[in-house]
């Protein structure tokens, strides 16, 4: 076992949500973690650890990235935006209520990272979102009410 | 009910919508409610069958970090064994004592200042297994087994639980039938896999020997009283919390109970409150699973095509321990064995088989579709073997619309329905006649296409006394009785008219909030704004009672009921003060918009003021009227008694229905299907929240097409685990969702729940693997034993494997 692993600590440089953090962390915490643990935005959630159900999706350099497959001392100098700085933005609302009328919503946890993806992705086509969408594991709506939710803001913004 | 309901029945959107999009909601995993936690991390077994020779914890006990580090021996001599539902002597556990029996098995628990610190410890800990051969079969009774494949002493050939049950005279019937059918089908081993994983954090209490239990466990609360009993303490010293936010569960969560035991006593072995969340590798190897079945069904029916009988013998595969609520797989359908059918002979035996996997218990559909599955692909063999259409041979063979309520031959009392109707609207809706018409001319050198269908009688709200017909009747008589479907809400007014209600429904996204705010505002006569729902679960405040908790759809049946009759309860005393003040008789009294009218006039007597009367001035209440506006109902369904002496149950309280109908295209040099439509329609009696209904269809379809085409957890012979990750293990992405679905509704009226609705959320799980084999069968033109219908499955269907070359000697 490496000694570094356990022992020194890295110091790393984000900014997340527009605030600047300056924390001293182990190499190997993963951003996910760093999120959650070290700054307490527990919007972000960990389905598997392995980049597979997209829960844990945050905007890395605004590009949607799976926050469970960045180790945070990886991310000095990057600019993090995760849920709770995503709805702080103004087309944030638009997004939530169509989910919400559409019914794109039950359990929740994996909705915070299909919002991510939903916001990054702004300008994408019906296609596009298909594809996007199938990088989110969803058990709960068989993702009906989510597409539905997605289309119809799509078409609104056509129709802009 | 009210005729004038304003939001019952409306598709109102969701009130927890809100928080859960601005990632405000709260999962256990971000719970820390207390201080000094502690995190912990579990060694678990690499080997599915061993025994474990040696510990050796020292080298581990000195890691930076390390709190404590606890074996199953030291774990196991602080416990009792859970209680099992069987007689056979299995002494389970939440951790391995001496021997091993499935991977991913608990071993030892290290608790540590961080997970990571905890999960490098568990590399230190050295332990030395013996290991033995797995017994990974379920045809094992009567085989008389090796002893060194017996996973638990004195269980013979691995059966936890057998019971034959006859009804009618189905040997006789089966000798005259003019046609006898027999086939063998296979139900795979899969998972609900909730995208949140387990989470428990515990903290004891010295001195007073209590335990507060944080995890997602959404009941049923019977398991409160198992936990209890394995801590060896009297019940009101064990407290379970649940968030109000769990994050799916299908079921599956039920089963975190015996890691809340496991973080329970290591808390109060390491002195501190302790934390624990599932990672996605332990969930696949070591939370729970739905039972594989194998079912031999031999059908008898006359020459007309009418069903006369019908035997079936099941064996589930409960894996390595068999955990309560297990062997309830078996028995949940016990009073919908014949389906949809009038069918007055029949024979089940039972077997309940432990191999070295992972102990099951439920998951969304539980004991449904290892039922239809082969029941439904029976009627479409039976169909073409009078060369007639499969909706026909159902409809020949449907309980008459006029026959409700119908008693099963097992004792199951439908309450209501109109199969007939139901099957008409599906077959309308799908097209079904034009498509059968078309798709021989559609069909090309590779693509050929299918339509299939399932009927299904969708039990919900259970009888708690079914999972005891694993007990022969001389043993049941032994035991106390037990029976009912009850469920219990709570709704206060507060001093200015704030009107709060709690649940003991621990809902996992269905949207029991919003529903209670429905009801409640609609009862109260106020808008939903002025209604909160607390969701959170807390055994220590909520009235609860044995069946509280989410499972078997029992929400709409027995949830949504008992919050009604709490939001009666609260308007009844306030119109019976109202009437006192205004000497009136009540039943000139109403309430509208938040007012008290008397005979069409608006009184000056507001919801708000008669509560503020009775909590500022309590000293000037008319006598019979108490102190506080907090009202608590438990409400039972009707018809749920303990199984008779001669081993009937009418095991649900109500009964819906719905038909499933597939169309489907499968490419036979590749294997692959396609879904082209997927057309439901549900008898659910009254739709509380048709937004919230079509969800439930959505996901539970989603949930049936994934057990159908992909799902299954695959071990290989020496029990390894080959689908661990959810790379190996798939389940639907919205790529893999057909195109058109198809949702309907033929209500039929029932007056078994006060405000006529049935559950729906399971019955496309149920019917979804019969539909889609009968549709891939009708493509084919082969029969279906098997799910899940992977590429490789049906390439071996088109090109059977060529038979075994016959040994020359």
């Amino acid at each position: 076992m490496n000694k570094w692993m356990h022992d020194e600590l890295a110091v790393v440089t984000m900014t997340v949500n527009g605030h600047v953090y300056r924390r001293a962390i182990e190499p190997r915490l993963l951003l996910s973690d760093f999120l959650r643990d070290e700054l307490g935005l527990t919007g972000t959630h960990v389905g598997c650890e392995q980049g597979l159900c997209g829960a844990c999706t945050v905007l890395i350099d605004g590009a949607a990235a799976r926050s469970c497959l960045n180790l945070a001392v990886s991310l000095n100098g990057k600019d993090i935006t995760t849920i709770e700085g995503i709805r702080k933005r103004p087309q944030f609302p638009a997004i939530a209520q169509s989910l919400s009328r559409h019914h794109g919503v039950q359990c929740g946890f994996c909705t915070p990272g299909i919002v991510a993806s939903m916001i990054s992705e702004e300008e994408a086509t019906q296609e596009e979102m298909d594809d996007l969408l199938a990088g989110h594991l969803c058990r709960c709506t068989g993702y009906v009410g989510i597409r539905e939710a997605w289309k119809d803001l799509i078409q609104k913004k056509a129709g802009e | 009910m009210q005729s004038d309901s304003l939001w019952i029945g409306r598709p109102v959107s969701r009130v927890e919508d809100e928080r859960l999009i601005r990632g405000q909601g709260r999962f256990i995993a971000d719970m820390n409610p207390v201080p000094g936690i502690r995190h912990a991390a579990i060694l678990r077994s690499p080997h599915a069958h061993a025994v474990i020779r040696s510990i050796d914890i020292n080298q581990a006990l000195g890691k930076r970090g390390v709190v404590g580090i606890f074996t199953g021996e030291m774990i196991a001599r602080e416990l009792d064994p859970f209680p099992v539902g069987v007689s056979a002597p299995i002494q389970y556990y939440p951790i391995a004592r001496s021997k091993v029996r499935y991977v991913g098995e608990p071993v030892a628990v290290v608790v540590a200042e961080s997970r990571y610190l905890a999960e490098d410890a568990l590399s230190d800990i050295i332990v030395q297994y013996d290991a033995l051969p797995s017994s990974m079969d379920i045809e094992t009774p009567g085989t008389h087994l090796d002893p060194s494949v017996l996973l638990h002493d004195g269980v013979l050939d691995n059966v936890a639980n057998h019971r034959v049950f006859e009804y009618g005279q189905c040997g006789r019937e089966l000798q005259i039938a003019d046609v006898v059918l027999t086939h063998r089908f296979t139900y795979p081993r899969n998972t609900a896999v909730p995208i949140e994983t387990y989470g428990v954090i515990a903290a004891y209490e010295p001195g007073t020997d209590y335990y507060t239990v944080w995890s997602n466990f959404h009941g049923p609360f019977t398991l409160h009283s198992v936990m209890a009993h394995a801590l060896k303490i009297s019940t009101h010293k064990l407290r379970l919390l649940s968030p109000g936010d769990i994050g799916g569960s299908y079921g599956v969560k039920s089963a975190v109970y015996p890691y809340a035991v496991l973080m329970a006593v290591v808390s109060r072995l390491s002195g501190c409150p302790v934390k624990w969340i599932e990672d996605r590798l332990e969930h696949m190897q070591a939370s729970s699973s739905a039972t594989a079945r194998i079912t031999d069904v031999t059908m008898g029916l006359n020459s007309q095509g009418k069903i006369t009988a019908l035997k079936l013998v099941q064996y589930d595969d409960v894996g390595a321990y068999i955990r309560a609520p297990e062997p309830a797989t078996l028995y949940r359908t016990h009073g919908n064995l014949t389906g949809a059918y009038d069918i007055r002979n029949l024979t089940v035996e039972n077997y309940a088989v432990m191999t070295n996997r992972v102990p099951t218990g439920l998951v969304r559909g539980y004991g449904g579709p290892q039922l239809y599955f082969p029941l439904e692909r029976m009627v479409d063999i039976a169909a073409r073997h009078f060369g007639i259409d499969p909706a026909e041979m159902r409809r020949r063979n449907f309980i008459r619309a006029g026959a409700f309520p119908y008693t099963t031959i097992s004792g199951g009392i439908y309450d209501s329905g109109n199969y007939q109707a139901v099957l008409d609207q599906a077959l309308e809706t799908s097209e079904y006649d034009r498509f059968r018409g078309q798709k021989t001319a559609m069909s090309s050198r590779s693509i050929r296409y299918g339509i299939g269908m399932a009927a299904v009688v969708e039990p919900s709200g259970s009888n708690m006394g079914y999972v005891s017909l694993a007990f022969t009747p001389d043993e049941r008589a032994k035991q106390w009785p037990k029976s009912g479907a009850a469920a219990a809400a709570t709704v206060a007014v507060d001093l200015l008219g704030g009107i709060t209600v709690l649940l003991d429904s621990v809902p996992e996204g269905q949207g029991h909030e919003t529903v209670a705010r429905q009801i409640v505002a609609d009862v109260l006569t106020v808008p939903m704004e002025a209604v909160r729902v607390i969701a959170e679960m807390d055994t220590a405040t909520r009235a609860w009672t044995v069946s509280s908790g989410s499972y078997s759809s029992r929400f709409a049946s027995a949830g949504s009921s008992a919050i009604y009759g709490a939001a009666q309860k609260v308007r009844d005393k306030l119109l019976a003060l109202a009437a006192i003040k205004l000497g009136a008789d009540v039943s000139t009294l109403r309430l509208r918009e938040g007012w008290i009218w008397h005979d069409h006039r608006k009184t000056v007597w507001s919801l708000k003021r008669l509560a503020g009367l009775i909590h500022w001035n309590p000293e000037e209440l008319p006598e019979g009227i108490g102190a506080g506006v907090y009202e608590s109902c438990y409400f039972t369904l009707p018809n749920v008694a303990a199984p008779s002496t001669d081993d009937r149950i009418n095991s649900s309280a109500v009964y819906g229905f719905l038909v499933d109908i597939v169309k489907l295209a499968v490419d036979i040099e590749t294997g692959h299907i396609q879904l082209l439509d997927y057309t439901t329609v549900h008898d659910a009696g009254k739709l509380l929240n048709p937004l919230l209904a079509q969800g439930q269809i959505h996901g539970g379809m989603a949930f049936g097409i994934g057990s159908a085409l992909y799902e299954e957890m695959v071990y290989d012979e020496r029990g390894q685990l080959l689908t661990g990750s959810l790379m190996d293990y798939l389940v639907p992405t919205a790529g893999e969702m057909p195109e058109h679905l198809n949702l309907g509704h033929h209500s039929t009226p029932t007056d078994s729940t006060p405000l006529g609705a049935k559950g729906l959320g399971e019955g496309n799980v149920m019917a979804a693997g019969a539909a889609i084999a009968n549709a891939l069968a009708d493509a084919l033109g082969v029969e279906v034993f098997n799910l899940p219908l992977t590429p490789q499955m049906v390439f071996h269907l088109v090109h059977p494997p060529h038979e075994k070359e016959v040994d020359p000697k």
